[in-house]
């Protein structure tokens, strides 16, 4: 998604406060923030020290773990690859976001049921990432494994072949894969996690 | 601790049941009458749900990055870009000049440190580069754009000496250690010599194991701040204990005058075992700059600077009789250490223990080289070791037209061979009986090379697996309090493991109370000291003291009157006298791995079809986290023997894969089906809970089964890890061997 599009009608965009910082609104789990923020701040850093939201892991600050993983207008996308200035207007979902109160998103209960984790520190991106899955699949976006034959924009079936290659992105030193994978699949069956692009946390 | 405080006294007449059921009936005081309810179930063994997994889940869980404390300031570290020499120019007026950086920390003015017993932690205290990738320097700034920024911009001028980081199997400062793990560097029983030229069926192979790193999802980070002379620091530790200790000395305070917090650990395997960097220089940039300091390392520098598996060089030397009954075997490897401190991989004890060796010889030899430090990777020692050890088997197998299943049966020791020591329990016969059902196998066409199907070549390979039992003192302390909960203290720490959910356990099996009516605070050094989270020793060690703890505190209850007093009852336990004592049996654990590859004759891409761990490891306490713990050993032990691949830059002197773009860990679709099973194992002379330790043995033997499937798969004995496409193509070229 190119910068800019998807942003609301009422913001003009960041504003320059000096060479090296503007100012600009994020709307962050469905809450507008105002922020002067300096140009290299990434969105992963935004969120982690600018509004005190660790959810969103670093892992490695360069995009090759995926702990880093948030929604961004409810498609998962690694947030420290992310420039937060490019991101003016933006609506952004993280793993605090996902829950209903007290109620945990069927990912989030389908992760303790199965022991998908342990360390814990690769588990919120994994949790966005399996709800950008979920919402891939069900809008018919293919996979390396989908197969040829598959009918164009169709949902797609997620097996255990489809959950493992769609989550690749997201490392885990623990070795929880094989629970990541039934997880996903537990909350893939129930459909009551399937919210597409919709999850935006507003 | 942020979870499950001591619920206020309830009026629910089911948690006043259970707090009675729980709570001996004082003489003094009427048992209620409630209608009986089941008995509780024993929770030892129970599959307990993780203590802390909501937090986790929801991204409450806080790693010692996620404490920002009011005007805490950030640092980047500047790492030597040589890989042996000394600083003669330091230019940090570039860095200091940028907006926002407030200072720059060297050897020319950082905090003096008192020097102790791990040289690696003396930092920015003089002017000699050791190694690539050591720390010269440290910037501190408002924000952690700034400090990077500040970092990229501190000049540094060395005069360079001419370096050595590659080690080959005739290196000229190849020595021998003097102790290994408790035994001699190099120790022979029996005449291996004579034995092996006499022996009617020999194996005589190398095998190499390249530098491996730890990379924890969680890069070493630490918190820090000064309050009044009180140091405080938020640190990804193993083991806060030790961390506490080592600050102490390194600053010359009091232990009482600092708090090292480790509550959530985003993994360690080893890499955050003892005090790594970050904490010394958190705790060193606070003091000089007199603001709180947070402190992340960049992935990137990790394998410099946190420690790594050192490279092992293998030969493996087997002679047996036609019946396949070993009578010689001779393990020696070779590997580096640094000029800083010595390391050994210890790759060569477990032969001293694993099978029938009536002639053994095992020698570990090392050259300290220009090379980052090494340090404890999962398993250490029995890790490569046991990759040689169990490959060689196989080849073995081979030469005697053995199944290996048989072979190792064959050579099941009655006692410790070096020791002469009863096992304390080993049941690797059944392991190996019991996995080869699961898995299905037999029959197996013992040929290699003849299962095709299109493009594939398919095989089967199995190994054996093994890991001390290790035990520490550790100190817990078990309250009651007057509104009936129950309050554990001890400083473990859960990276991962699940350590707060099986002392939970313990505490309540020990105690008879439910689960949710025990607290356990874990992961300060406030707390009673512990052993650190390692060597497959938390659960026994803490485990034992909470045991011990709780053991005492229901004595003291059953014989106490009347209500409690307000304050409630507290005792503290300590395991000193119970783990000084030797014990006159020999404990490991056991373990036996099957793996199905394929190999693709296009490609030479290996993947694993199925892995299979039939474990014995005395009781396990809680079956779905300790499941969760050999399944990621085993995952780990897939990337070892496919995928991870450091190398030393001979130019250069830097590791070549750095970070988790060219060092390969297993992602979600390189994992196929992994199953661990485990034998109910019951062994009297292990601890008050029957267990043996679980976090390693996983990555234990799935190389060598991996390896042997592949030999299985495609008829060629690659002896070199990790198998990647370049080594099985080159080998599918090749004539069979």
């Amino acid at each position: 998604m190119a910068p800019g599009e998807g942003r609301p009608d009422d913001t003009g965009g960041p504003h320059p406060v000096n060479g090296r910082r503007s100012e600009l609104t994020l709307t962050v789990n469905g809450t507008r923030h105002t922020l002067t923020l300096d140009h290299r701040t990434t969105v992963l850093d935004l969120l982690r020290e600018h509004l005190g939201l660790t959810g969103a892991k670093k892992g490695c600050d360069h995009g090759q773990c995926g702990a880093c993983t948030v929604l961004v207008e409810g498609r998962r996308a690694n947030s420290c690859l992310l420039l937060a200035v490019a991101h003016d207007g933006r609506r952004i979902t993280t793993v605090e976001g996902l829950a209903d109160g007290e109620r945990l998103h069927p990912l989030q209960e389908a992760f303790l049921d199965r022991d998908a984790l342990q360390c814990g520190y690769c588990t919120p991106g994994q949790i966005c990432s399996a709800v950008g899955v979920l919402a891939e699949a069900a809008d018919g976006f293919p996979s390396l494994v989908t197969p040829d034959t598959a009918r164009s924009g169709a949902p797609v079936a997620l097996t255990a072949d489809e959950i493992r290659e769609r989550m690749s992105g997201n490392l885990c030193r623990c070795g929880a894969y094989p629970r990541i994978v039934e997880a996903v699949a537990d909350a893939a069956a129930t459909g009551a996690a399937v919210t597409g692009a919709g999850v935006t946390g507003g | 601790m942020s979870h499950d405080p001591v619920p206020e006294r309830t009026a629910s007449p089911e948690l006043s049941h259970q707090y009675e059921q729980g709570r001996p009936p004082s003489p003094d005081r009427p048992t209620p009458h409630l209608a009986p309810a089941a008995p509780l179930p024993h929770p030892l063994g129970a599959p307990s749900v993780r203590r802390e997994g909501r937090e986790k889940v929801t991204g409450a869980a806080r790693y010692a990055a996620e404490y920002t404390p009011p005007g805490c300031a950030y640092a980047w570290p500047v790492p030597a870009t040589v890989a042996r020499g000394r600083i003669t120019a330091l230019d940090t007026a570039a860095a200091l000049a940028l907006p926002g950086v407030i200072a720059v920390l060297t050897h020319e003015n950082a905090p003096r440190l008192a020097s102790m017993g791990d040289p690696t932690l003396a930092l920015l205290q003089e002017d000699r580069v050791p190694h690539r990738g050591w720390y010269v320097a440290l910037a501190v700034a408002d924000t952690l754009e700034a400090a990077r920024d500040a970092a990229e911009a501190v000049h540094v001028g060395y005069a360079t000496e001419p370096h050595d980081v590659r080690i080959t199997a005739d290196h000229p400062g190849l020595y021998v250690p003097e102790e290994v793990f408790g035994g001699p560097g190099a120790r022979e029983r029996g005449d291996f010599d004579a034995a092996f030229a006499a022996a009617p069926a020999t194996v005589d192979v190398a095998y190499t194991v390249p530098p491996l790193h730890n990379h924890p999802m969680e890069p070493h980070a630490a918190t820090a701040q000064w309050t009044d002379g009180h140091l405080t620091v938020h640190d990804s530790s193993q083991g806060a204990t030790r961390v506490c200790e080592d600050l102490a000395a390194l600053f010359k305070l009091g232990t009482d005058e600092i708090t090292v917090v480790s509550e959530h650990v985003g993994g360690g395997f080893g890499a955050k075992g003892t005090p790594r960097p970050q904490v010394v220089l958190a705790a060193m940039a606070a003091r000089h700059t007199g603001r709180p300091v947070k402190l992340a390392l960049p992935r990137r520098q990790l394998p410099g600077v946190v420690g790594h598996r050192a490279p092992t060089l293998h030969r493996v030397r087997i002679g047996a009789g036609h019946d396949g009954v070993i009578t010689a075997l001779a393990h020696e490897i070779v590997t580096h250490t640094s000029t800083v401190t010595e390391f050994v991989e210890q790759a060569a004890i477990p032969a001293r223990m694993m099978y029938t060796s009536p002639h053994s010889r095992t020698v570990h030899r090392l050259a300290a080289l220009d090379v980052p430090t090494p340090s404890w990777m999962r398993a250490p020692g029995e890790a490569p070791g046991m990759y040689a050890l169990e490959s060689a088997l196989d080849e073995l197998a081979v030469v005697l037209d053995i199944d290996p299943v048989e072979l190792r049966i064959r050579n099941d020791p009655a006692t410790e061979p070096d020791t002469g020591r009863p096992f304390s329990s080993r049941h690797l016969v059944e392991c190996l009986r019991v996995g080869a059902e699961r898995f299905g196998w037999l029959p197996r066409d013992p040929r290699p090379a003849v299962r095709r199907r299109g493009d594939l070549l398919l095989g089967t390979g199995v190994a054996a697996a093994t890991y001390p039992v290790q035990i520490s003192e550790t100190e817990a302390e078990a309250h009651a309090a007057a509104d009936g909960g129950y309050r554990i203290r001890v400083n473990a720490t859960d990276i991962g493991t699940g350590a707060r959910t099986v002392l939970t356990q313990i505490a309540a099996a020990v105690l008879g109370a439910p689960e949710d009516r025990v607290q356990v605070d874990i992961g300060s050094s406030d707390l009673p000291p512990a052993v650190l989270a390692g060597g497959s020793a938390g659960t026994a060690s803490w485990g034992w003291a909470v045991h011990k703890a709780c053991t005492s505190l229901l004595a003291r209850l059953r014989a106490h009157h009347g209500p409690l007093p307000a304050e409630g009852i507290t005792v503290t336990e300590d395991t000193r006298q119970e783990t000084a004592e030797p014990s006159p049996y020999a404990r490991h654990a056991f373990g036996a791995v099957f793996a199905e590859v394929e190999v693709d004759t296009r490609t030479g891409e290996v993947r694993v079809r199925r892995l299979l761990g039939q474990y014995a490891a005395g009781r396990i306490l809680n079956p779905r986290t300790a499941r969760s713990q050999f399944v990621g050993g085993m995952i780990m032990g897939l990337g070892m023997a496919l995928m991870e691949d450091s190398a030393l830059d001979p130019v250069f002197g830097d590791f070549t894969a750095c970070d988790l773009a060219a060092y390969h860990i297993p992602a979600c679709a390189d994992v196929p089906a992994v199953e661990a099973h485990w034998l109910d194992e019951e062994d009297p002379h292990l601890n008050p809970m029957g267990s043996k330790g679980i976090g390693e043995i996983g990555i234990v033997g799935t190389p060598a089964a991996i390896g042997n499937a592949v030999w299985h798969a495609i008829g060629a004995r690659l002896r070199d890890l990790p198998l990647t496409p370049d080594r099985t193509l080159a080998a599918l070229a090749a004539p069979l061997t």
